[in-house]
């Protein structure tokens, strides 16, 4: 296998398929490196699979389009390499990547960074007991298991993916015990200015307010303006309190609770790099500075999809496709001319697609008690660091992500803050008196996924330039 | 200028400038420490944190010595134990010729009229550290070395300065150095810091401060990369050298392996980054490998390189400027600095509380690298 | 926790969990196994002591990891099953064996 390529993608995703197809045929030499066994990235996951399996139907008609956005990527002559994490990226550009026990260095002239989202974390007192996931969790369960929860469940949060979870579940045979509406009520107020623009995805909407329909249909107690939760039990959940806003305390019995506060972006990839990142104030969350073609402040590297602000399948789709166009002209396969009159298309389409966003920020606002967990909740699952020892931290150490880090070794775990960040952020921009965007996020240092020693060391004497 | 008047600045917020900083306030001295970043930013915060005399050279040997009598004391020092360890150093010989150079070394220590290190054999070994290799045939070991915990000794020493009375202030870079009548003048920004008495333990950035006093002391710059893995269950007591390739291993409290040696990543001194190179790394992963038969299957967490000075006799400077009166440095420990940390403060009170010190610090004159000395300004 | 929508597909195969054999679908993450048993856990935390169960099911949360095939702190939601495949619950920090 050739180890030189004139891109590298980094998520096979519909990002990552689409700017791999498209760059394909431009006569670009690419590599797609992905860590799960087939294409799809979260939102497609396991779409051959579950297509051929017709289990497909209960996804809806976005998921059919991943599987043929699939079947041409794998067609499209790119180099696709599965079940391989990458473990370092450095510029110039050299992946690392780790699949099994093989561990190797390929060089890209370009990079694409297209591996999405991940969900906002949501700490809360018991968050860690055995019985909590989140809802993303119930939906790769569904989607690469064919697995539904064996009791009704109990789903706690806000956000486009809660109302579609609970309607594939109950569509799947599977039941809800209760619903528990985090979304604070002045959002809608905050979503009404931006419905108009919205109506340019109508379906989208439409398909929104079939699935509240079916649940209101279904009888399931939803209860609003839920404030706070908690789970509790000893060494798994058996039950659930919940908070309102009217100050109204319930407990409810419970063996599983999915919960779900809206999906962020995944930046650890651009951080690893060193790109530089803004805050997006509508979406809560950091993301990669970028220009209008996807390009980070690191020349050749590029963002598409959900790594540059959540704007959804249709939009990762389009950025993937523009992102190809200006890779192509980069390396001079096209001229600027023709790769901004490519990209007209796709970027119609892309705005189209993201006009639902502002709507949908604004309605599905993170509950601001997620920037302010109490002192004895977990923030850092990894390393068991809670919220009130980050403040102590944070007192004396400027306002500083890293220094925190190193004090109470919140981040030092192997998700590398992939979970915590963001918390950790709100927490101590609060203590400091900082914005969440003057405060940033811990540096990221490699390995970027686990690797042993004795894998680290079989790459000695590797080639390091291409 | 008021409340920018002090009777010592030190220039550096790492160890060594925490330890100055807390023995002069002891000794009733105003002190500000001035940082640019903030408090172990660089080669404190990313030390493998070992406390050793072991292979000292001859020149630092007694200092060593004397700093290692305050680690089994560092709790009455600075109030905390600093998670120090006393379970042995160990240099380890896999060959004859290895074996060679380790009866030499014994045999100057004992020359010197140390007993600390001494030899022992293979069985011993074996006892002492089951999880070695078979190959390992002898060591050097000193029963009183160990390792501490760079993180909580760094806020157990600025703790113990602040609490004895000395200002830390973070973001504050020294820009200029400016002699005004008997005393100097620091500027950082539009700050003005004036005292009789500078402190350089500015680390990796140390020649330049020198250099703004007049003096041109030649250091070169160490990044030092590392590796921390994930949890073990504790199998490994002392920390272990090995005579012939570069390693540094040790077991932390925690559970974790610290894996070291010395290899390089590229230092930038002007972004004050260190970028780790992966491939060359690697070595260090395979020594340890070889090493310990039994750990090639754990994770690795992270791995780092940090910022440090070094010089070419691989000793520090530690002692009055040759050229600007008043100005003491303290740099240069090419990666072998934590355990000095609590008795360099000593000397440098010694220097400014009565201009002298009975503590051997000869050897580590600024002077011996200097080509030639510069008139100060 | 958990159950399968339909019965077992022809692409069958066996593992075991901590010795008990299971039966489950070429193919799918050993958590999703490890969520169909009596006890969902995948081990215990390393730090706290606690048991840990998968949370994110996508690689991120490292809540998952079981010893699988005699390799520790495999993260079991990337991971697939094989038959034949051995699991073993992992309770807090690994243990080294001895050298010979």
């Amino acid at each position: 296998m050739s180890h030189k390529f004139d891109l590298i993608v980094l998520g096979a995703g519909p990002a990552g398929m689409s700017a791999a197809r498209s760059a394909r045929a431009l006569g670009l030499d690419v590599a797609v490196v992905d860590e799960q066994p087939a294409p799809g990235g979260q939102v497609w996951r396991n779409v051959e699979q579950a297509t051929a399996r017709r289990a497909a139907e209960a996804f809806g008609s976005d998921y059919e389009a991943g599987a043929e956005l699939a079947g041409s990527f794998r067609t499209c002559g790119a180099t696709y390499l599965t079940n391989t994490q990458v473990w370092q990226i450095e510029p110039g550009f050299r992946v690392y990547t780790r699949n099994g026990g093989d561990l190797d260095i390929l060089f890209g002239r370009m990079l694409l960074i297209a591996t999405g989202a991940l969900e906002r974390a949501v700490p809360f007192p018991g968050w860690t007991l055995p019985g909590v996931m989140t809802v993303g969790a119930a939906q790769i369960l569904m989607k690469s298991a064919d697995e539904i929860p064996d009791r009704p469940v109990w789903i706690a949060g806000s956000g486009p993916l809660t109302l579609l979870y609970a309607t594939q579940l109950l569509e799947a045979g599977g039941a809800i015990q209760g619903i528990l509406d985090t979304a604070p009520r002045a959002n809608r107020y905050r979503a009404l200015p931006h419905a108009m623009r919205a109506l340019a995805c109508r379906d989208e909407l439409l398909k929104g307010m079939r699935w509240i329909r079916h649940l209101r249909r279904s009888a399931i107690p939803i209860i609003r303006d839920v404030t706070e939760i908690e789970a509790l039990g000893e060494s798994q959940v058996e039950g659930i309190r919940f908070r309102t806003t009217g100050g109204n305390e319930s407990t409810v019995p419970a063996t599983l609770l999915l919960v779900h506060e809206g999906v962020v972006s995944d930046i650890h990839m651009t951080l690893a790099l060193g790109c530089r990142h803004e805050w997006h104030d509508a979406q809560q969350c950091f993301v990669p500075t970028l220009d209008e073609w996807g390009e980070t402040s690191e020349q050749g590297a590029f963002v598409a999809g959900d790594g540059s602000g959540i704007g959804g399948v249709r939009s990762a789709c389009a950025a993937g496709e523009i992102a190809a166009l200006a890779i192509a002209r980069a390396l001079g396969r096209l001229s600027a001319a023709e790769a901004q009159q490519a990209a007209h298309e796709p970027r119609r389409r892309r705005a189209r697609a993201l006009a639902l966003r502002p709507f949908l920020d604004e309605l599905y606002r993170p509950r601001s008690q997620l920037a302010h967990p109490a002192d004895d909740t977990i923030v850092c699952r990894c390393e068991h660091v809670t919220a009130g020892a980050i403040r102590t931290a944070a007192r004396g150490a400027a306002g500083d992500p890293n220094q925190v880090k190193a004090a109470t070794r919140c981040g030092m775990g192997p998700c590398l803050g992939r979970v915590c960040s963001l918390t950790v952020a709100h927490v101590i921009a609060d203590t400091s008196g900082r914005s969440v965007a003057e405060t940033g996020v811990y540096r990221v240092r490699p390995p970027l996924r686990p690797i042993t020693l004795a894998q680290l060391a079989s790459i000695e004497g590797k080639e390091i330039a291409a | 200028m008021t409340g920018h008047e002090f009777d010592a600045i030190v220039i550096g917020g790492g160890l060594h400038g925490l330890s100055a900083a807390l023995h002069l306030s002891r000794a009733n001295r105003k002190v500000v420490v001035l940082e640019r970043a903030w408090v172990g930013r660089h080669a404190s915060g990313a030390s493998a944190a070992g406390v050793r005399t072991l292979g000292r050279a001859p020149q630092e040997l007694a200092l060593s010595l004397e700093a290692m009598h305050m680690w089994h004391r560092i709790e009455r020092l600075v109030g905390d134990d600093c998670g120090f360890h006393s379970h042995g150093q160990v240099r380890l010989a896999e060959s004859e010729a290895d074996v060679e150079k380790l009866e030499e070394r014994v045999a100057l220590v004992h020359g010197l009229g140390y007993q600390h290190e001494e030899l022992i054999d293979r069985v011993e070994l074996r006892r002492l550290v089951p999880a070695l290799s078979r190959h390992c045939m002898a060591a050097i070991l000193v029963r009183d070395n160990g390792a501490a915990d760079p993180h909580r000794t760094l806020i157990a020493f600025r703790r113990a300065a602040e609490g004895a009375g000395a200002q830390i202030r973070e973001g504050q870079g020294a820009e200029a150095i400016e002699r005004t009548g008997s005393c100097w003048t620091v500027r950082v920004g539009a700050d003005r810091y004036t005292a009789p008495f500078v402190v350089n333990v500015a680390g990796a950035w140390a020649g330049r401060i020198a250099a703004m006093v007049g003096d041109d002391i030649p250091i070169g710059t160490k990044a030092s990369m590392m590796i921390v893995t994930e949890r073990v269950a504790h199998f490994i007591d002392p920390v272990l050298g090995a005579v012939s390739r570069p390693l540094s291993f040790k077991q932390t409290d925690r559970g974790t392996l610290l894996i070291g040696g010395g290899r390089q990543g590229i230092a930038d001194l002007d972004r004050e980054t260190a970028t780790v190179r992966l491939v060359e790394l690697a070595s260090a992963a395979r020594t340890a490998c070889e090493l310990f038969p039994t750990i090639g299957e754990i994770r690795v967490a992270r791995v780092w390189a940090g910022l440090e000075a070094a010089t070419s006799d691989q000793v520090p400077v530690i002692g009055p400027s040759p050229n600007a009166p008043g100005v003491i440095h303290v740099f240069g420990f090419t990666g072998h600095g934590f355990q000095l940390v609590p008795v360099t403060g000593a000397v440098v009170t010694d220097l400014v509380t009565r201009g002298r010190t009975e503590r051997p610090i000869n050897a580590l004159t600024a002077e011996r690298l200097m080509a030639a000395r510069s008139v100060a300004a | 926790m958990f159950r399968k929508r339909q019965s077992l597909t022809q692409d069958r195969v066996t593992v075991t969990i901590d010795g008990i054999e299971i039966e489950a679908e070429s193919g799918e993450p050993v958590a999703a196994v490890l969520l169909r048993s009596e006890s969902c856990r995948a081990g215990t935390h390393p730090v706290s002591g606690q048991p840990r169960a998968p949370y994110c099911m996508m690689g991120v949360c490292f809540d998952c990891v079981a010893i699988v095939d005699g390799v520790a702190s495999t993260q079991t939601c990337l991971t697939p099953v094989r038959n034949g495949m051995h699991i073993s619950r992992q309770h807090g920090p690994r243990i080294l064996p001895d050298v010979p």
